[in-house]
């Protein structure tokens, strides 16, 4: 059994080598071959493992692969942790980076247009974007098959450096290089939460493996921490606090969120890979992991719901001002990982990871089918340039609704039956903030379907804007491209049915997430489940699908039916408008406190720490002070008979003088 | 097992006697000059590994040799290993390999007498590891600083003589106050070993005066803040090989140090004075920083995060203390100190690495300016990936030796002091914030300018050094388990006699601090 989780982690990292360091020797062909033979592998074995779980019962698997290192007798170790909630997230991960690995060979082929002519980086361009997907993959799947947080640390900063070096991958773009720097220091502002987190369930735990650690949390949860004086904090909200600003990096939340947006200087393939459908979810996988420390914690739980709350409303507000086709959809990840987030907070994990899967899918579906638009459109994302592409598109036109409708929670589709669970489970639950949230998560769903069918308007119907050459040239794009897109639309419309009743009703996750009696919304929610059409029925006639149809409605109105009134409707309302088109002012106010802010301060210390104070005043001052003392006493010895014949005469006297008085 | 041979010895005296050699070869013809200093430095490298080799896992002196010297002194020509110096001596012979092969077609002016510095300079610097003799050590300790002395000097920048000098008396300034407390300790144990210095009994106030003495010696070396100002200098000024050794190797004498005389010999100032030496290496950390972020200069840039970086290196060794106090348990003392150990050995390659890679933009374009450069990507591929993997350790990314000693040093800190950790873990965003800006600036965006557009790639020589870095880099991080092993018995009972109290002889309880 060992052998097969080794395979499955193993195989994307072989593709990832070679295509990294043979790809000049193997072609574009073997390149892609070989890393999408690896991903291939890790997928259908991951979805045998899955399949292993369902139908016959697999036990959990929890073993070491080697030791890292034993320090006092405490052993680090790199190892597998395989129960349902990874064998899920296995699946889904290797199902994903499949498809983006296939569609990246139409996204890619023409790569050396991205490079200025002489780049030498650009040369097998095309085989290290094959290479560095694959490595993410490797690392993804190390991240979520850990069986302890330091080597969940390892795939945590893997997929962060993976993700650099993607957003920044056209380097000769300034937008792109100044992108991933700001993804990887915002990341790390997370992570030094994160490793904080780390290093007190080490110090309390006397270990790193989740087992260990999960099994003396209930012992521990009344344990108190002094951090500064004499103030007490318990020690679970501390360690959960901490874990979760690791989580906030890495899952984009306010306020660390800032780096998601930016992030879309990355060729869409990996905006659909990493910065939708997988990495960016890691932080929801974390904490749900982490479920059995959360449980214990109802501070951080409520401070998980807030942020997550918080998130998914303000980020989906920005959603509806952006004109970059990928910048929308990037939005409204962040408005939807803000679900998920909330639904974590509310002690419904199973909701917030049902969420990440049907997310999963049809997220990459959007990004997809928009990086279809973008070839189609010669890497024009600017959707004021765009409509009426279901004439010439039709397979991403029809898959790319499907998505919209999955987002938007259309009834029947993978999207609602996660997001009504999410919204049910907050109205359901009695944890501080839980109001605020249920408002914030009940207005969101109007704003999805505003922002999303705004897109889809512009997009796909209405008038033709882009340019004549341009609109000769339209046609639906090759098979690589499209056929990703069926094969993602098919579980963007089903999976959600078809996983409902195990994942949040069932006993999927028994034993796995761990949720105190007294925090079981999901419970509370099962009691009165009796079937998916049961649900339908009862979302239709349900707050938020009215909520969506007005968004649907909205749009409709006013970018299909009276384009007009939406200019007009923008200038009513330029004040907030200016707010959102600025972002709430995050970047502007990072950009000067921090880095501005940092620069300064580095300038300061250099200049007046370093060079005034402690070379100039010390090092050199006392050198000069050497020097002058130096000049003096050369002075005194003038080698004049006379003046030394007064000094010792001088000397003398001052002798006597001192014996006689004592 | 204890090998037949004066591994220690022949470790310390091959590379003199060869640099003699390349010496008096003279510079006709100098590639037979070169492959002489090279094969000398690959047999003292082989010879060293016999160290590794035959190295027994436990906390005695190993490879002991035991002759009179100065008999009317009693000092002796005395060498031995334990797992805290073995490893820094094979860094030595490890990293000296690299500076001969890194000076290849670079350095034309007396190439002779350039290699012969630098292997006469690896035999003082392992002999500074291997002495068990403080009079011993005092003479390799200064003799070192002569080659280092000569190469700032001869090879070095334009403003060399002002880093030479400031260099020079810095460091002298430091060793003198610690002549004086090994003069002092000689007269108290009545012999020059270091290991019965550690078992003499010391008062209270002569603790205090030897601890800083040593202080005054040792942070000067390492560099510590506030005395850390002649590094950057000296590094600007000196060739690509000069700045290798000096932030490889050199630093790390100043941490070796604190583990061989500072801590065990006296305990308790060291527990009296934790204070000071944590204040200067958070601030190291914090502080320096910050000043790194704002360089324009690379080789000043990656100067500054030595220091910072070495900041951990002093962190992890003086959080012992506090865990004491704190906990009344020594869990966590051995993972500070053997965090303080790797992040030493860490940062010998990670370092080295990035000023071997400076070098070889340097002598392309000799400007070490950042603004020189730009999109350097584009021309320089291979090279630009190497510096981006040495960049990435030098943040401390998992996979990678510079995670793991930071990661070690920031977990037993938390169990001194929450905010001690706090403020180490800021570096997680310093750092990368520092090194990665270098690297944005340098190699991405578009070609910057005419000259960039005309660079060629790292040759042969130049990818196989680097290359070998980044494996050592890379399976250090992958697999520390073996460099902790070694050291790991050396460490632990360096833990156990530093609780003892010197006046009492008994266990440390929390009222004693």
């Amino acid at each position: 059994m060992d052998t097969l989780y080794l395979i499955i982690v193993l195989a994307p990292l072989f593709g990832a080598l070679v295509a990294g360091f043979l790809g000049g020797k193997i072609g574009r062909s073997g390149a892609h071959g070989v890393s999408i033979f690896g991903v291939g592998i890790s997928c259908v074995l991951s979805l045998y493992v899955l399949k292993r779980f369902i139908f016959d019962g697999q036990a959990v698997f929890n073993g070491t692969v080697y030791t890292w290192m034993v320090v006092e007798g405490v052993r680090f170790e790199i190892g597998f942790l395989i129960d349902r909630l990874t064998a899920l997230m296995m699946s889904v991960v290797s199902f994903v980076s499949l498809m983006v690995h296939i569609y990246t060979i139409g996204y890619m082929a023409d790569d050396e247009h991205n490079w200025p002519k002489e780049s030498l980086a650009g040369r097998n361009s095309y085989q290290r974007f094959f290479a560095y997907i694959s490595l993410f993959t490797f690392s993804m799947l190390m991240l979520v098959m850990s069986n302890n947080f330091l080597q969940l640390f390892f795939g945590w900063e893997a997929v962060g450096l993976v993700s650099y070096l993607l957003i920044g991958f056209w380097a000769a773009r300034e937008s792109a290089v100044f992108a991933n720097l700001k993804a990887f220091l915002v990341n790390r502002v997370g992570d030094f939460g994160f490793i904080l987190g780390i290093a007190l369930v080490a110090m309390y735990f006397h270990s790193l493996d989740y087992q260990t650690v999960f099994a003396q949390a209930p012992a521990l949860a009344d344990v108190s921490v002094s951090i500064w004086g004499d103030q007490q904090w318990s020690l679970m909200t501390l360690i959960g606090v901490l874990l979760f600003v690791g989580a906030m990096g890495k899952s984009a939340q306010i306020p660390l969120h800032v780096w998601l947006p930016d992030s879309m200087e990355g060729p869409t393939p990996i905006s659909a890979l990493i910065h939708a459908a997988t990495m960016v979810t890691a932080g929801i996988f974390m904490v749900a992991r982490m479920s059995p420390l959360y449980e214990l914690s109802e501070t951080a739980l409520s401070l998980v719901l807030v942020v997550g709350a918080t998130t998914a409303f303000f980020m989906g507000l920005i959603g509806l001002v952006q004109n970059d086709i990928k910048r929308v959809i990037a939005y409204s990840t962040l408005s939807q990982l803000g679900y998920m987030v909330a639904a974590l907070g509310v002690s419904a994990y199973a909701a917030g990871i049902f969420h990440l899967m049907t997310h999963a899918f049809f997220k990459a579906l959007l990004f997809l089918a928009a990086g279809s638009v973008i070839i189609a459109l010669h890497h024009d994302q600017n959707i004021r340039n765009m409509g009426g592409l279901r004439k010439y598109m039709p397979i991403t036109w029809i898959t790319f609704l499907i998505g919209t409708l999955a987002l938007i929670g259309f009834p029947g589709f993978s999207g609602f039956f996660s997001k009504d669970a999410i919204i049910e489970a907050v109205q359901l639950s009695q944890i501080s903030g839980a109001g605020y949230a249920w408002a914030l998560l009940t207005a969101g769903v109007f704003i999805t379907s505003l922002y999303s069918f705004r897109l889809y308007f512009l997009v796909f119907h209405g008038k033709e804007r882009m340019d004549e050459s341009t609109r000769h040239h339209l046609h639906e794009t090759p098979p690589v491209v499209w056929v990703p897109l069926v094969l993602l639309a098919v579980p963007s419309v089903f999976i959600g049915w078809m996983s409902i009743e195990p994942l949040l009703f069932g006993d999927w996750f028994q034993k796995v997430i761990h949720v105190e009696p007294a925090h079981d919304v999901l419970g509370h929610l099962s009691e009165h489940y009796t079937g998916q059409l049961a649900l339908i029925g009862h979302g239709l006639m349900a707050w938020p699908f009215w909520l969506a149809l007005a968004g649907f409605g909205t749009a409709w109105w006013l970018y299909l039916r009276e384009p007009r009134l939406a200019e007009r409707v923008k200038e009513k309302l330029a004040w907030p408008v200016r707010i959102l088109e600025n972002k709430y002012g995050f970047d502007a106010f990072y950009q000067t406190v921090f880095a501005a802010g940092s620069r300064g301060i580095g300038q300061i210390l250099w200049v007046a720490g370093d060079r005034v104070l402690i070379d100039g005043l010390a090092v050199n001052g006392s050198a000069h002070t050497l020097g002058w003392f130096a000049r003096w006493m050369r002075g005194i010895q003038s080698g004049y008979l006379y003046h030394y014949a007064i000094a010792m005469i001088l000397g003398l006297v001052g002798l006597l003088a001192l014996f006689v008085t004592f | 097992m204890q090998s037949m041979l004066p591994v220690l010895s022949l470790t310390i005296w091959l590379p003199i006697l060869g640099g003699m050699a390349v010496l008096t070869s003279g510079d006709k013809p100098p590639s037979i000059t070169k492959w002489l200093a090279l094969i000398v430095s690959l047999l003292t490298f082989a010879v060293s590994l016999l160290l590794w080799t035959g190295f027994e896992p436990s906390a005695e002196m190993q490879f002991v040799e035991r002759l009179p010297w100065i008999p009317p002194l009693g000092a002796e020509y005395y060498l031995g290993v334990d797992g805290i110096s073995m490893p820094l001596i094979l860094l030595t012979t490890f990293v000296t390999v690299f500076v001969i092969i890194a000076a290849w077609e670079v350095i034309t002016y007396r190439p002779s007498y350039y290699l012969a510095a630098f292997l006469i300079m690896e035999g003082l610097m392992v002999g500074v590891f291997a002495a068990l003799d403080a009079l011993l050590f005092y003479v390799f300790w200064e003799a070192m600083l002569i080659p280092m002395f000569l190469i700032i000097g001869i090879w070095g920048g334009p403003n060399r003589v002002y880093a030479t000098i400031k260099f020079f008396l810095y460091t002298f300034f430091g060793s003198v106050f610690m002549l004086v407390a090994l003069i002092y300790l000689r007269l108290q144990a009545d012999s020059f070993s270091i290991l019965d210095f550690h078992n003499t009994f010391l008062g209270e106030q002569e603790q205090l005066l030897i601890f800083l003495a040593f202080l005054a010696a040792f942070a000067v070396k390492v560099p510590m803040w506030p005395v850390h100002t002649w590094l950057p200098d000296a590094h600007v000024e000196a060739p690509t090989g000069g700045s290798v050794i000096l932030a490889a190797i050199m630093l790390k004498i100043g941490g070796y140090g604190f583990l061989r005389f500072s801590l065990p010999i006296a305990p308790d100032a060291s527990a009296a004075l934790d204070w000071l030496i944590i204040l200067m290496s958070l601030v190291a950390v914090v502080y320096i920083g910050f000043v790194a972020l704002v360089q324009q200069d690379m080789k000043k840039l990656i100067a500054y995060s030595s220091i910072a970086h070495m900041g951990f290196v002093t962190l992890g060794f003086f959080i012992a203390f506090g865990i004491f106090r704190k906990t009344q348990i020594d869990e966590g003392v051995t993972l500070g100190l053997a965090g303080g150990m790797v992040q030493m050995i860490s940062h010998g390659f990670i370092s080295g690495a990035l000023f071997l890679c400076v070098g070889v933009l340097y002598d392309r374009l000799h400007s070490r300016e950042i603004a020189s450069y730009g999109g350097v990507i584009h021309t320089m591929p291979v090279f630009g990936g190497l510096l981006l993997f040495f960049a990435m350790a030098n943040a401390g990314l998992p996979g990678t030796s510079g995670f793991v000693g930071e990661f070690m040093v920031i977990l037993a800190s938390f169990r001194a002091e929450p905010w001690y950790a706090v403020l180490a873990a800021t570096t997680l965003i310093l750092g990368a914030a520092y090194t990665l800006w270098m690297v944005k600036r340098v190699l991405f965006g578009p070609v910057a300018n005419e000259a960039v557009a005309n660079l060629q790639d790292a040759n042969g020589r130049e990818r196989f050094v680097l290359i070998v870095l980044a494996l050592a880099v890379l399976v250090l991080g992958v697999w520390p388990d073996p460099l902790v092993t070694v050291m790991e018995p050396s460490i632990q009972d360096l833990a156990d006699h530093i609780r003892v109290s010197k006046f009492a002889a008994t266990p440390l309880t929390a009222a004693q601090f």
